[in-house]
């Protein structure tokens, strides 16, 4: 048994030895479901085990240090309590909208999990429209925030479900276009090439004005698509009690929570990969060691999801309306002025490679 | 039918119900707002839900179990609630409080309009969303309530005052503790700016939001930063000065634009100006005695007797009615947060939700001052 | 201005208006519950007086009278003073409303009658305030009682 770092490749071979073709086949896509589904749960864990540390290191606290070494299972005992929590449900809510939305949010996520370069040959989904992919399934997530909150009958969510709805979409476009831009050097849609082409330098520094401008357009859009603070008027605590999720409780509420943080990843997860040369270790010290991929992937995630938190403990939040303006008289003419500049760039031959 | 009761309930309209148990704080305030979309038609505040009779029980007490009910009243500007009570008993009966006691007064009551603007400041973001902005307003009310507990051993409802003086003396730490505060607290004021007043996203959801002009801060009977914001000078230690007031020098902060970002930069001001009123008196407390020897049973002679004070939130009022006895015949306070509650309707109709958090937030509410 | 000044302009208007310094710190003016807004009004309006900032409003239970006590402040001129309006009506005292000379008037003048039960002529909004629609009686007046809530010494 060859086990190589293409574990697709790797588990199907294994089972190819004891199934038929097809049977390996699809023996292979469930078993690779099913670790993607524990990576989803344990790294949803850990997110917002995370967040509570650095939220408690901004505010000058310790966190959640007592259940475990340094609060390691905290969110182990949270998931254990929202588990046994009851299930209520509204008297007149749209029973089978109800129960559905948090699924969407969920299975959008997953989606999007599955395409990412965690290392050379450690992809679940090699698809050649990769970037394309990834922005599709990222408004599939909508749904489920606007079924949960029209189906939950409740004025409350309701209005907090027409904010994040109209939030995301607007913001979408300006995630596709700053990734655009960055499409313009690479010529590929393929996540795995584009991580390739950036042996020649990370694209952030082959692109440089255009592609620093195009980083932060990202940033600024992808917190906002998550409905993170500064964007966060959707469950803005101190208005309107808790937005769409109000009427969810224990495991489905516990959907719409996990999703928000993988899609923080997912968010931080693309901008490494399209910005800051995915596995890829910088000027190639550890070239030749390839599993190694893995940890710079998870470092550089990590800086960037905590520059995420990082908005999120300190500016206050913008009104709706002024987060609208900001995208559409703002960010957009910005992001296509900046297409234009990045084409030129790649036309003269500007750009900087190593 | 009478036309309140038709306009509440036009089709289009939504009644939204910012029910008394807040997420964020203010106390137990209940709001009725009528909007539509976004856009507010109508606020009306439904109070009552923390009366607890201050003015009947009054009525019943003798004067030394009063001071003790004011400050359950405006739990964050304690001190200048007994202050209040105190000044009107004393003035009344014409008693010579010493110089010791009138200097010790007004420093604590600047160290309690400091660890008010703390609080306000920190919940002040909260509630535009900064959440971190708590905990750094709180971590520098915490040194003053230090300071307070070793000389008076409470640290919210202090009862230090009484009719004739002080209950006893300062600690021979006081006055070290104070001045370590002032100068720790001179850095933190600039980092408090850095972080949220200096932010773009909060400029944006200050300016121009919640305009109160300055005829209809009069008419509402505003007071405190609230009618600062718009222009109106009020100040209470500057135009009926009471205490040590009269003997040190301080700016009124002021501006005229009216909207909630300039009643955010007057507390900002006012805190500066706490600080120079304290560092101008610390070094110089006179010796003496902390109180003047009263009667155990204090009557007020007949007549009628007001005095006003400014707390944290404005102009605080005690009028004492009396007809002679040991108690008051009629006892009213006159709460800084009620009229300045009033006028919540008429800065926040036309403006979205998000706006009426912000100018809420700015007003400075406390709900036991407006309900007592 | 002193106080002799005002009494000088102000009984100018109305003739039978009681003056009294005694017994309190500012000039007191009592005035019959028919000329209360007529005064009012001219208080605010006159610019040698400019009482425009009305920040005190007390119910007051005489025993025999029920009224309300106004303070009074000009932001111009800065002085204070002190006007007193009784009715004997204890069934159904009635007064006009001063809520359209100070806006700050409608919040005190709904808790004056949500304490006393004096009911104001033209206000906007005369409801109870702090106490539920459905209670009985009056709180602050002398003759209330209520054996399970209060504790009298």
């Amino acid at each position: 048994m060859n086990i190589t770092l293409s574990i697709t490749k790797t588990i199907y071979e294994f089972l190819a030895g004891y199934l038929s073709n097809d049977a390996a086949n699809i023996g292979t896509m469930v078993t690779i479901a099913l670790i993607y589904l524990a990576i989803f749960a344990v790294a949803g864990l850990y997110l917002v085990l995370l967040e509570r540390k650095v939220a408690a290191w901004f505010q000058l606290r310790i966190g959640p240090n007592r259940v475990g070494f340094w609060g390691l299972l905290q969110t182990m005992a949270d998931a254990l309590k929202l588990v046994s929590k009851e299930l209520t449900g509204t008297v007149k809510a749209d029973k089978f909208l109800y129960n559905l939305a948090p699924y969407f949010v969920i299975v959008s996520s997953l989606m999007a999990l599955a395409v990412f370069p965690f290392t050379k040959e450690f992809q679940a989904f090699d698809i050649n429209i990769g970037v394309f992919f990834l922005i599709a399934i990222s408004s599939i997530g909508v749904i489920g925030i606007l079924l949960g909150g029209w189906a939950s009958n409740n004025k409350f969510a309701l209005i907090g479900a027409m904010r994040s709805g109209v939030q995301t979409i607007s913001y979408e476009l300006s995630v596709g276009l700053s990734l655009l831009t960055m499409i313009l050097i690479t010529g590929t849609l393929q996540l795995s090439e584009i991580v390739e082409i950036q042996k020649n330098g990370w694209l952030i520094v082959q692109g440089h004005i255009p592609a620093i401008i195009a980083f932060m357009i990202y940033m600024i859009a992808g917190t906002a698509e998550t409905n993170r603070a500064p964007f966060d008027m959707v469950e803005a605590e101190s208005e309107l009690g808790a937005g769409f999720h109000t009427e969810y409780s224990g495991m489905k509420f516990a959907y719409f929570f996990l999703a928000e943080f993988i899609n923080m990843f997912i968010i931080a997860a693309i901008a490494t990969t399209v910005f800051f040369g995915g596995w890829l270790s910088p000027f190639g010290i550890t070239e030749s060691i390839p599993w190694l991929g893995v940890f710079w992937f998870m470092g550089k995630t990590l800086v960037l999801v905590f520059l995420i938190m990082w908005f999120r403990w300190t500016f206050p939040r913008l009104r709706v309306d002024q987060l609208l303006t900001l995208e559409w008289k703002y960010l957009l003419p910005l992001n296509l002025l900046n297409i234009v500049l990045m084409a030129l760039i790649v036309w003269l031959n500007l750009t900087i490679q190593f | 039918m009478d036309t309140t009761t038709v306009n509440n309930f036009k089709s289009e309209e939504y009644f939204i119900n910012m029910g008394p148990q807040h997420p964020a704080t203010h106390g137990v305030l209940r709001l009725l707002l009528t909007i539509d979309g976004e856009i507010i038609k109508k606020v009306e505040p439904d109070l009552g839900y923390i009366h607890r009779s201050i003015e009947k029980m009054c009525e019943r007490d003798s004067y030394q179990q009063i001071v003790h009910l004011t400050d359950r009243m405006d739990y964050l500007s304690s001190h200048i609630n007994n202050e209040a009570v105190c000044l009107t008993v004393e003035n009344a009966l014409q008693l010579e409080i010493p110089e010791r006691v009138k200097v010790i007064r007004t420093i604590i009551g600047e160290l309690t309009r400091i660890a008010s603007h703390c609080l306000w400041w920190g919940v002040m973001g909260m509630d535009v969303g900064a959440l971190t902005t708590y905990f750094y307003g709180f971590r520098d009310r915490e040194m003053i309530n230090d300071i307070f507990e070793e000389t008076c051993g409470a640290r919210l409802t202090m009862n230090y005052n009484i009719p004739g003086g002080l209950m006893f003396d300062i600690h021979p730490n006081f006055v070290k503790r104070t001045k370590e505060f002032v100068a720790h607290f001179k850095t933190k004021i600039p980092e408090y700016n850095r972080l949220l007043t200096g932010n773009v996203i909060f400029q944006k959801r200050m300016k121009g939001v919640g305009i109160l002009t300055k005829e209809d801060a009069i008419s509402f009977g505003a007071s405190g930063p609230v009618a600062r914001g718009s222009g109106y000078s009020c100040d209470v230690r500057k135009h009926h000065p009471y205490s040590a007031l009269d003997k040190v020098t301080f700016k009124e902060a002021l501006k005229t634009e009216g909207d909630s970002l300039s009643r955010y930069e007057v507390r900002i001001q006012e805190m500066w100006e706490s600080l120079s009123i304290i560092e101008q008196l610390i070094d110089n407390i006179p010796e003496g005695e902390h109180k003047v020897a009263t009667k155990a049973v204090i009557k007020l002679p007949k007549g009628e007797f007001y005095q006003k004070v400014e707390t944290a939130r404005g102009e605080l009022g005690v009028f004492i009615n009396s007809t002679g006895t040991k108690n008051p015949y009629r006892l009213k306070f006159r709460s800084p947060g009620f009229s300045n509650l009033s006028l919540l309707n008429h800065i926040a109709v036309g403006g979205k939700i998000g706006d009426l958090v912000a100018s809420m937030a700015t007003l400075d509410l406390v709900i036991p001052d407006i309900d007592r | 201005m002193t106080n002799e000044a005002l009494q000088n302009i102000i009984s100018s208007w109305i003739p039978e208006l009681e003056f009294t310094e005694e017994d309190s710190q500012f000039l007191t003016i009592i005035v019959k519950p028919e000329q209360l807004h007529q005064l009012m009004s001219q208080l605010k309006s006159t610019s040698e007086t400019n009482f425009d900032y009305l920040f005190c409003v007390t119910g007051m239970d005489w025993g025999k009278e029920l009224g309300v006590i106004y303070h009074l402040e000009s932001t111009t001129h800065r002085h204070i003073i002190v006007v007193k309006v009784k009715t004997e009506d204890k069934e159904n005292p009635t007064l006009d409303t001063v809520s359209n000379i100070w806006r700050t008037a409608e919040f005190h003048e709904r808790e004056v009658f949500d304490f006393f039960g004096i009911k104001f002529n033209n206000h906007p909004n005369l409801k109870r305030l702090f106490l539920t629609n459905e209670w009985d009686g009056f709180p602050l007046r002398k003759d209330y009682v209520d054996e399970t809530n209060m504790i009298i010494k």
